[in-house]
């Protein structure tokens, strides 16, 4: 058990033994020449316009805000959305691989362009179990969204 | 005195990096016409620059240790070349590819370079409108030998 780890740590010593000497190889070996212009930032050839440091508004931070809002949504959205898609059966698609692979051609191709036949019992309803929390998400946001709005977040004026 | 075992090499230490510089050449692609589309042939499957150790091709100088000029270059581009050259680190070589960037080819015009080598130091001439992708690679296996004949630790 004690053991156990030397492997490992002569691992790392052999790593960090190699990056220094491979390091100090090229330095001892390396004509160093640097000019001016060796040391300009590399811009394809063309002279650099501005620093890459900038300022800009601090009431960017406002609008940065308002898009995590969409942004999270949509993260929150997408899997929600594969996973009714599939009639509630998970985001994987397993069962349909497998469907396709025991098919013949022609029903490789039915099933390929019509993926509502895949499904044992294809419902053309959402679920209520899953599309009513989804809502009381999206209204939460939107109530954050009009808030936003009623502040005057995107009054610029 | 006891003669070495025969697994045993001496070399000198110029030679020993000149072997490894040549070895690893990594390109800077400086493509502005048709020969850039054969030196993308070039690194290709087909031709496979990587049997010569050259197959990285890099898009920053900084990385690169020759600097493949494929194609015309006009004399606004010029600075733009001379920059990226000055910019690539020693030690470094310059393949100058086709008739264009040699001699300006069929360019024979005011506002096209004739011939980068009036502002480039260049190691090798390749023929060509454009050249095949052998041609470059022959371009390449005479560069690796120029490299081991003159190379030096110090550039």
């Amino acid at each position: 058990m004690q053991n156990a780890f030397v492997p490992i740590f002569l691992l790392l010593v052999c790593t960090i033994g190699l990056a220094i000497a491979l390091l100090l190889a090229s330095r001892l070996l390396n004509p160093r020449r640097a000019g001016q212009v060796t040391r300009m930032p590399y811009e394809s050839g063309m002279d650099p316009i501005h620093d890459t440091r900038r300022r800009f508004d601090v009431r960017f931070h406002l609008l940065a805000i308002a898009f995590l809002i969409f942004d999270v949504e949509l993260l929150f959205l997408y899997p929600w959305a594969v996973i009714v898609g599939n009639g509630g059966r998970g985001a994987g698609n397993e069962g349909h691989a497998t469907r396709v692979a025991d098919g013949d051609p022609m029903q490789k191709a039915t099933l390929i362009s019509n993926p509502q036949s895949l499904s044992p019992n294809p419902s053309p309803h959402v679920p209520r179990t899953y599309f009513f929390p989804a809502m009381t998400f999206l209204l939460l946001l939107v109530v954050g969204y009009v808030y936003l709005w009623r502040k005057g977040v995107f009054r610029w004026g | 005195m006891t003669p070495l075992p025969h697994n045993v090499a001496v070399t000198k230490l110029d030679e020993l990096v000149s072997w490894c510089r040549k070895n690893s050449l990594w390109p800077m692609p400086f493509a502005t016409a048709c020969c850039g589309i054969e030196l993308m042939a070039t690194g290709a499957s087909r031709h496979d620059i990587a049997r010569f150790g050259a197959e990285v091709f890099r898009f920053s100088p900084r990385q690169c240790d020759l600097m493949i000029v494929a194609g015309r270059v006009v004399m606004k581009m010029l600075p733009v070349l001379q920059r990226i050259w000055q910019q690539m680190p020693e030690p470094k070589w310059c393949i100058s590819m086709g008739a264009c960037c040699s001699t300006g080819g069929v360019f024979d015009t005011y506002s096209v370079v004739q011939g980068i080598d009036r502002f480039l130091p260049v190691d090798m001439y390749v023929p060509g409108c454009p050249p095949r992708p052998e041609q470059l690679i022959q371009s390449i296996i005479d560069l690796q030998e120029k490299i081991q004949r003159e190379g030096r630790r110090k550039g």
